[in-house]
């Protein structure tokens, strides 16, 4: 096992080279002028724009200009924005946000989306289970920003029950409703794919042996056929964990949330190429480390998978 | 409290009347598909006493694991449905029983045992904790008493270091030892009606035979009524002491071990013993029955063998004959089984 976890953690090096080599690239490719509009109607002084390029080392080919990147990375700091703040302190302060908000949609996911799965799956034919079926099937179909918007409209301005907007530094509370329309398509593909799987290990000749055990019908439900219909519904949940751990830029714009997706879509738009890189590469960090964890917890929850 | 181990005396609410254990009363089950209704089972009677060992016989497709399902009480309904008929354990109606009083029949009554053991024991858990399991749910014991009681029993089914195998999971073991755990599993609560639903067709023969000669052996420690489901003519003949032959849906014979093998009063059974390579007629060709078995939505009328039998007539095409008398001790369903008898 412990072999397994380090030979993943080397793997990840190039993983993280490459990824961030290419995002470093793209980046800086993209076509605009970080100093334009800096000094306001004019020009700016060219004093001013030597000394801007060489701290941003601008001048330098891009593979000289990464390798510097990557050096000052290794020393732990991630460079400042062209607007001169730390990009290290400014993902600490937008991760917080980022992480609560991916908590809520992932707890909101593997709570309702299993539930609903669990009872869908064994009624499978009857009323809830074509009702699960079809309102997982307008989850699907309806865009999030349609979501996040009648949310918004319904359950904050019409019924007042949750904040419209999200303050600059947002607890669990006011979260909660962003919380849920993030989660809200991830849970309906986890309330199918529980049902799915929980019909199918249903007719399995364990689950009969079960039954012919004489065991409850909720243990033979809930010990014995849950535990391997939701081994891939926890490989989709951690890995969409993942990706929710890198932002939400539609529903954090919706509502006005300080988030590391807001950040990248700025930084992007105001062609700041250090925090677009600094907060890709923790992104595909976290995502890899996400990765690692799934593959260990299948291991854990199915016997016959082995690491070594 | 009884002990896994020991073969008590049976200590509960059900006590068999002159040993006799289980009767299986003019049981039908039909299937109801898209396509129509199949009829599984067509009318079976049987009984199990104390310490016999029954053998029943059939093709795929004859009714003889649905019969064992409806027994346990482990079919799919719906699908299966049992329109008629009555499964009596010590007395008691199984099929019109409560279902939570059901329940607590398997396993401490009547016990099961699946063909294909890695399919049939969940992949997840480990196999003490499946056997111990029983222990936990039917006797409320605590946790080391009942992996204590799993490890006896693997012991008792010759599983080699069962202490330290207790824990691991089922893909780790050989085919052999799989049936062996499925076994003790089954034997845990000393059941008083252990069925084997095809217990050696997924293992080798050289495995086939430990393994059976380890049912004989529970069988006779235990004095339980064996049900041994089967296609297997070979594995019938040692262990078993009366045989139900079965075509579509219902016995068409039933006897005696020895009488059967020494003379077939059906020309089904008469064309499975046929069908058995034999030293003796080495180099000649093998006989087979020709045809196949019916589509059990669609049975013919009258005798169901009657299109693959080498002496229908007329009235085996029109009238179905029952089972009768044919013998001491034995029954079979042929306008002409006297005339098999006699051949």
């Amino acid at each position: 096992m412990t072999k397994y976890i380090v030979r993943r953690l080397l793997q990840m090096i190039p993983v993280i080279i490459g990824s961030t080599f290419l995002i470093f690239a793209m980046v800086f490719a993209l076509p605009g002028n970080p100093l334009a509009g800096k000094c306001g109607e004019r020009p700016c002084p060219p004093a001013f724009v030597e000394k801007f390029r060489a701290d941003h080392n601008l001048d330098d080919p891009l593979p000289i200009r990464y390798v510097k990147y990557l050096g000052d990375l290794a020393h732990g700091n991630f460079g400042t924005t062209f607007q001169g703040l730390n990009v290290l302190d400014e993902l600490q302060k937008r991760y917080l946000i980022t992480v609560k908000l991916a908590v809520i949609a992932l707890l909101f996911e593997a709570i309702i989306g299993v539930l609903a799965g669990v009872l869908a799956g064994i009624r499978k034919g009857k009323f809830i289970d074509n009702l699960v079926l079809v309102s997982t099937l307008v989850v699907i179909s309806i865009p999030t920003f349609v979501i996040g918007s009648l949310a918004q409209t319904i359950f904050g301005v019409k019924l007042g029950w949750f904040p419209v907007t999200t303050p600059s530094k947002p607890g669990w509370y006011d979260l909660l409703l962003p919380g849920l329309v993030l989660g809200s398509l991830s849970l309906a593909y986890a309330a199918r794919l529980t049902r799915t799987n929980l019909a199918e290990n249903l007719r399995a000749d364990y689950v009969r042996t079960a039954v012919a055990k004489g065991l409850s019908r909720p243990r033979v439900i809930g010990v014995h056929t849950l535990r391997n219909s939701l081994i891939p519904v926890v490989t989709f949940l951690g890995a969409d964990f993942g990706g929710l751990l890198g932002g939400a830029i539609i529903t954090e714009r919706i509502f006005n949330i300080r988030g590391v997706g807001g950040y990248i879509f700025q930084s992007i738009n105001s062609r700041d190429g250090t925090a677009v890189v600094g907060a890709v590469t923790m992104l595909v960090i976290v995502y890899l480390f996400m990765n690692l964890l799934v593959d260990i917890l299948y291991g854990v929850l199915d016997p016959r998978i082995s690491h070594d | 409290m009884a002990t896994a181990t020991a073969p008590t005396a049976h200590t509960s609410e059900y006590q068999p009347q002159d040993g006799l254990l289980l009767e299986v009363e003019d049981l039908h089950v039909e299937f109801h598909t898209r396509y129509g209704v199949a009829k599984a089972i067509n009318g079976v009677n049987f009984s199990v006493r104390q310490g016999e060992c029954l053998a029943i016989l059939g093709e795929s497709g004859s009714g003889k694991s649905v019969t064992a399902q409806a027994i346990m009480g482990i079919l799919d309904m719906p699908p299966a449905k049992i329109p008629q008929g009555s499964v009596k354990y010590c007395g008691h109606d199984l099929l019109t029983m409560p279902e939570d009083r059901r329940r607590k029949t398997r396993g401490p009554e009547i016990s099961m045992i699946f063909q294909d053991a890695l399919s049939s024991l969940n992949p997840t858990f480990p196999v003490g904790w499946q056997i111990a399991e029983m222990f936990r749910e039917h006797r409320g014991m605590n946790k080391s008493d009942a992996y204590a009681q799993a490890v006896r029993l693997m012991e008792r089914v010759s599983i080699p270091a069962a202490k330290q195998r207790v824990k691991a999971y089922p893909h780790q073991f050989s085919g052999g030892m799989r049936q062996r755990i499925m076994i003790a599993m089954a034997i845990s609560l000393d059941p008083a009606v252990l069925i084997a639903d095809e217990p050696t067709t997924a293992l080798d023969v050289t495995v086939q035979a430990q393994i059976m000669s380890l049912l004989q052996e529970l069988q006779q420690e235990r004095h339980m009524g064996l049900i041994l489901i089967t296609h297997d003519l070979g594995v019938v003949a040692d262990v078993a002491d009366r045989i139900a032959v079965m075509y579509a849906g219902r016995i068409v014979e039933q006897a005696d071990v020895r009488d059967i093998y020494a003379k077939p009063a059906h020309p089904y059974t008469k064309g499975l013993l046929d069908s058995i390579p034999r030293l003796d007629l080495k180099g000649q060709e093998l006989s087979a029955i020709g045809g196949l078995p019916p589509n059990l939505m669609h049975i013919p009328p009258g005798c169901a063998f009657n299109p693959r039998c080498t002496m229908a007539q007329d009235i085996c095409r029109r009238d179905r004959p029952e089972l009768v008398e044919v013998g001491p001790h034995r029954k079979a369903a042929c306008h002409f089984s006297e005339e098999v008898l006699n051949a």
